[in-house]
């Protein structure tokens, strides 16, 4: 595409181009398509089933609404409760399980007998089935009679706590940090073990104390492993649904909860379809709101922290 | 429903187009036979019958059986979504009088009375009156019971003798907390009382229901005014919640009525307020340690002379099932004279599913192994009158739920605030108020359509 | 967008080159005390840690009688009775679901991911970001909220209770994740060789599937275990899109939800016959697994 054609006419090198822009889209095509048709339209038609009056339990009262949905999500103290469920049980689950994950890939980060045993061991709950991590927790673990934890805690006074109907969010997050952590820890594992050797020796020969090498020189090179962990961690733990489901039934009361289980209840449950649908959408708008401002901020602390390694 | 969406038209061409397939996928063969899909509630009844398939199935070739099988909540919540959207996934499904009249009110279920007519020695007229009526829809049966129930109190004569207590004739609920109290002894892990917490109009409702009848509490007046902060309402809700908290067993919040169930059969309570249905596990030495040590007495009254409900699980065959017939002949094998025969002599007496057939309680057997709670079930069951809850005129009928299908939500809101209570999350009042608030927005769609 | 940034290694960073360590000059003794401490504190944390897990494993072996307890017991007769109940009642229908809504869906993630994360990486389209983002994005949709249009959808084409409507639904859940960790294994394949192959006049396929999957298959194989892992564990679509003859093992589990107190040792056997299949795969292919999470920052 140099001088020697610079006679050919424009618009065939064009269509080239075009063509050839073409050739290397087709292959994201099906994938594209694919995530549009099966996530898209199916919000589209909870769109429109949002501006409509819509109990099942009443075949016929299907009529057109508009706002009135919206309005009733807005003042309905339940959703509100549930959204700062959501919020405070997603920072909870997330940030904790990563100081712990950073703690345990600490520890595993050098040669000792057994490593890979304790490795193993230590990324089992992350592979158990959720479903059954919840029941374990609920039953075995913090039954207020036989639970494992009610036992450990007796020196304590703490014997016959009824976890489950006392502390529901506690007892959730509890189940969800353990679940999550082995996830944090690999991923900051693998953070670590790309840090280089010479990087640390430099510090010890520099006379840095354990705790400054932590923080002066290990926690900036792990921020883009810590970051991917709480990006993708908030991802499927905002969405938890099976472990309320499973625990606490979002009881007592409405206590524990969560977005995903009180408009699961407002749907399977209450049947009103139209207020249901209008929930949806406000948590999908929410969603994206935040999830934009945390990835831009994400990105720009990223950058300016490349910039201070470099 | 019956509205068709172009936007679905193209989600589903998309995703067929997509998934390369024609959806051949994992669905029954069907060549040699039919396969039954039924939806049941995993209660112990119907755990046996889930046992007890092979025999359906070697009387009828051809004809084979999947249950699925869901705790009260989650089943209903599938059951109801599947019918109400014609989902088709299920070819009999298990109901109760709650939605019975209702559903085929709208035509969702398949009018039973010509099978049943047609079908010797299907005996309806011995379905117990008050529960043929309740699954009647101008005058026929939409769906036949499995089981019928009331609720009664069981308590452990044993730990009464040993406390030197006795359970009068006719419990009042005073009298019923006062023993709770006595009784209580958390030292040796065992209740005063256990009643149900969980929240779920199914769950906590059902017996705070009854409570509330016999208190001369009230969901709405005749007028749809909703009743839930009216003084009577209270009383019965401060009652019922202090009463589990103080002398309740540990973790009520939630508790349903498998669990209640569980632990009273385990003998970690004294008393045991709820459905008559248990004495097929209370009853029953393979899942019980206190077979034989109950004493049953009817429900406890305050105001009313009557403090039961009336329930029952039934079967019913969606509209849209394409096995009609086949699910017939199974709701016919699990509702006759001959299965209770069958249970009782496979599992024995204790277990077979009580309540729905009156010639159940001449079976010389059955009153031998059900001596101690036949005649207080029977007569819990008889003298429910759904149409007449409580002491005071209603605009709804039912009486563990109010008959009206906007109940499943507001149940369900109502039960949450009654079981945050119960777990000491809210008091009482909050809960009625919130509670009243959500009942009156229900009342007055009803106000609106009244005029 | 963060896409690249988050997911590229440093490349200031040298790798993972480790030596033995190195000698020091510090006293022997007070290092190998210190270090048999910190390992056997290690080693009790772990233990601790996991300790629910396998007190799940115990109980699975005990008689109910022995499973609630108070104290808990530790010693017992164990026995296989649990495990015998659990296969006999119709366990295996769900398990032989879950593997077919998993390694299908798993497939087809891979058939749509490899040549989409190929388009995103090799010669970006204009808005790579955008479409990054709008993959990543779907993933933060709440599936509760299109719950009801999926019901209806599969009601009106007779898909309900059917496996492949989960196999596709699980493909659209993991495919952005896929896309993501697949377009970083990418940007890792030196640019020589594709060019080096463009050139020979090799067509897309073949550059795909001959140049490109070899030095890909560990990514790929990383991509596949996060997906057949999270396929595997999904349970709110099975749950309301199956009935009997597609439910999958996590719908199993749901029975257990009231059995408190009388069937621990059954739901033990249960909850540790459901994860067994993915607690192997995922012991056994922990490089992948770390490779798949860090999206391929690390070898």
């Amino acid at each position: 595409m140099s001088a020697a054609t610079g006679t050919a006419p424009a618009p065939r090198a064009r269509a080239a181009e075009r063509a050839q822009g073409w050739a290397l889209r087709a292959p994201l095509l099906p994938a594209l398509v694919f995530t549009v048709v099966v996530t898209q339209l199916p919000f589209l038609v909870t769109v429109f089933y949002s501006l409509q009056s819509w109990n099942l339990l009443r075949p016929g009262s299907r009529t057109f609404v508009g706002p009135a949905n919206y309005l009733a999500v807005f003042t309905d103290a339940q959703f509100l409760g549930a959204a700062s469920n959501t919020v405070l049980f997603t920072a909870a689950c997330v940030l904790v399980s990563m100081a712990l994950g950073v703690g345990l890939a600490m520890l595993l980060d050098r040669r000792f007998p057994g490593r890979g045993v304790v490795r193993t061991l230590l990324i089992t709950p992350f592979l158990i089935i959720p479903v059954a991590t919840a029941l374990l927790w609920k039953t075995t673990m913090f039954d207020p009679v036989f639970g494992l934890v009610g036992f450990v805690l007796t020196p304590f006074g703490l014997g016959d706590v009824d976890w489950v109907s006392q502390y529901p969010l506690v007892s959730v997050v509890t189940a969800m940090v353990w679940q999550w952590t082995p996830f944090m820890m690999l991923l900051v594992l693998a953070g670590l073990q790309s840090q280089g050797r010479d990087v640390i020796e430099a510090g010890q020969v520099d006379g840095a104390s354990r705790w400054q090498m932590f923080v002066g020189i290990t926690l900036p090179h792990l921020r883009r492993y810590i970051e991917l962990g709480v990006l993708l961690g908030s991802i499927y733990v905002v969405n938890t649904f099976d472990t309320i489901y499973m625990m606490t039934q979002g009881g007592p009361g409405t206590a524990s909860a969560n977005l995903p289980f009180y408009i699961y209840q407002r749907t399977f449950l209450g049947f009103d379809i139209g207020q249901s649908a209008a929930m949806g959408v406000v948590v999908v708008v929410g969603t994206i709101i935040v999830a934009t401002l945390a990835l831009r901020l994400i990105f720009r602390s990223f950058m300016s922290a490349q910039e201070g390694i470099s | 429903m019956r509205t068709t969406l172009p936007p679905l038209a193209a989600l589903c061409t998309g995703t067929l187009l997509l998934s390369g397939c024609a959806g051949a996928g994992a669905l029954p063969a069907g060549t040699d036979g039919t396969t039954l899909v039924i939806a049941i509630v995993a209660n112990p009844q119907m755990q046996d019958a889930v046992s007890l398939q092979s025999e359906f199935e070697a009387e009828n070739p051809g004809v084979s059986v999947k249950f699925v099988s869901l705790p009260e909540n989650e089943a209903r919540a599938k059951i109801t979504t599947s019918i109400a959207t014609g989902g088709g996934e299920f070819d009999a499904v298990m109901i109760s009088n709650y939605e019975t009249r209702q559903w085929a009110g709208y035509g969702w279920l398949e009018n039973l009375q010509p099978y049943i007519d047609a079908t010797d020695g299907y005996d309806d007229a011995d379905f117990i009156p008050s529960i043929r009526e309740d699954l009647s829809h101008e005058g026929d049966m939409y769906s036949v019971p499995f089981y019928g129930e009331s609720s009664f109190l069981a308590y452990r004569t044993d730990l009464f003798e040993e406390a030197g207590l006795e359970m009068p004739e006719n419990p009042t609920w005073d009298e019923v907390a006062e023993l709770a109290a006595e009784l209580d002894d958390p030292e040796a892990g065992v209740a005063g009382v256990c009643l149900r917490g969980l929240a779920g109009w199914g769950e906590v409702l059902a017996p705070f229901n009854s409570l509330l009848n016999t208190f001369g509490g009230r969901w709405y007046d005749e007028d749809w005014n909703a009743q839930l902060d009216s003084p009577e309402f209270r009383e019965a809700a401060g009652f019922y919640v202090d009463l589990v908290r103080e002398h309740g067993q540990a973790g009520a919040a939630n508790s349903g009525f498998g669990d209640c169930l569980n632990r009273y059969s385990q003998g970690r309570a004294a008393m045991f307020y709820d459905s008559t249905s248990m004495v097929s596990t209370v009853e029953d030495p393979d899942s019980s340690t206190v077979v034989g040590l109950s004493g049953y007495a009817p429900a406890p009254v305050a105001e009313s002379g009557y403090g039961g409900w009336l329930y029952t699980w039934s079967l019913g065959i969606p509209a849209t099932s394409e096995h009609k017939d086949e699910a017939w002949a199974f709701l016919s094998w699990m509702t006759d004279k001959d299965y209770i025969r069958t249970v009782g002599e496979e599992y024995g007496w204790q277990r077979v599913p009580p309540g729905n057939r009156l010639s159940t309680f001449e079976i010389p057997e059955y009153q031998e192994a059900a001596g101690a709670y036949a005649g207080p079930m029977l007569q819990g069951i008889e003298n429910a009158d759904p149409e007449n809850p409580g002491t005071r005129p209603v605009p709804y009928t039912g009486i563990g739920f109010l008959a009206i299908p906007e109940f499943q939500d507001l149940g369900t809101r109502v039960s949450q605030q009654l079981s945050a209570a119960i777990a000491g999350r809210v008091t009482v009042d909050e809960a009625l108020e919130q509670s009243q608030r959500y009942a009156q927005t229900v009342g007055d769609a009803y106000k609106e359509e009244d005029r | 967008m963060t896409a690249e940034a988050l997911v590229k290694p440093d490349a200031a960073a040298p790798r993972a080159t480790r030596a033995p360590a190195p000698p020091t000059a510090r006293p022997r003794r007070r290092g190998a005390v210190g270090a048999a401490a910190l390992t056997t504190a290690t080693w009790a944390i772990a233990l601790v840690f996991v300790s629910p897990a396998l007190w799940l494993a115990l109980t699975a072996f005990k008689q109910e009688g022995d499973a609630a307890t108070d104290p808990p017991k530790l010693f017992f007769e164990p026995t296989l009775d649990q495990f015998r109940t659990v296969l006999a009642s119709d366990f295996l229908p769900y398990l032989g679901n879950s593997l077919t809504a998993t390694l299908l869906s798993t497939l087809l993630v891979l058939l749509l991911g490899v040549p989409a994360a190929y388009a995103l990486s090799i010669r970006p389209v204009r808005r790579t970001q955008d479409v990054l983002f709008f993959f990543i994005s779907t993933k933060m949709l709440p599936v509760v909220a299109v719950v009801v249009p999926l019901y209806v959808a599969a009601a009106r084409l007779s898909m309900l209770d059917n496996i492949w409507t989960l196999v596709v639904l699980y493909t659209a859940m993991n495919l952005p994740i896929a896309v993501w960790m697949l377009r970083s294994f990418f940007l890792e394949v030196p640019r020589s060789i594709i060019e080096a192959a463009s050139m020979e006049g090799a067509g897309l396929p073949r550059v795909l599937w001959s140049v490109m999957l070899p030095v890909m298959a560990p990514g790929v194989a990383a991509t596949a275990l996060i997906c057949m892992i999270f396929s595997w564990n999904e349970f709110f679509l099975a749950v309301n899109l199956t009935a009997s003859q597609a439910a999958t093992v996590p719908v199993f589990m749901v029975g257990f939800i009231t059995s408190e107190g009388l069937f621990w040792a059954q739901l033990a056997a249960a909850a540790t016959l459901a994860s067994l299949p993915i607690v192997v795969i995922g012991w056994t292919a922990q490089r992948q697994l770390v490779r798949g999470l860090s999206m391929g920052a690390v070898k």
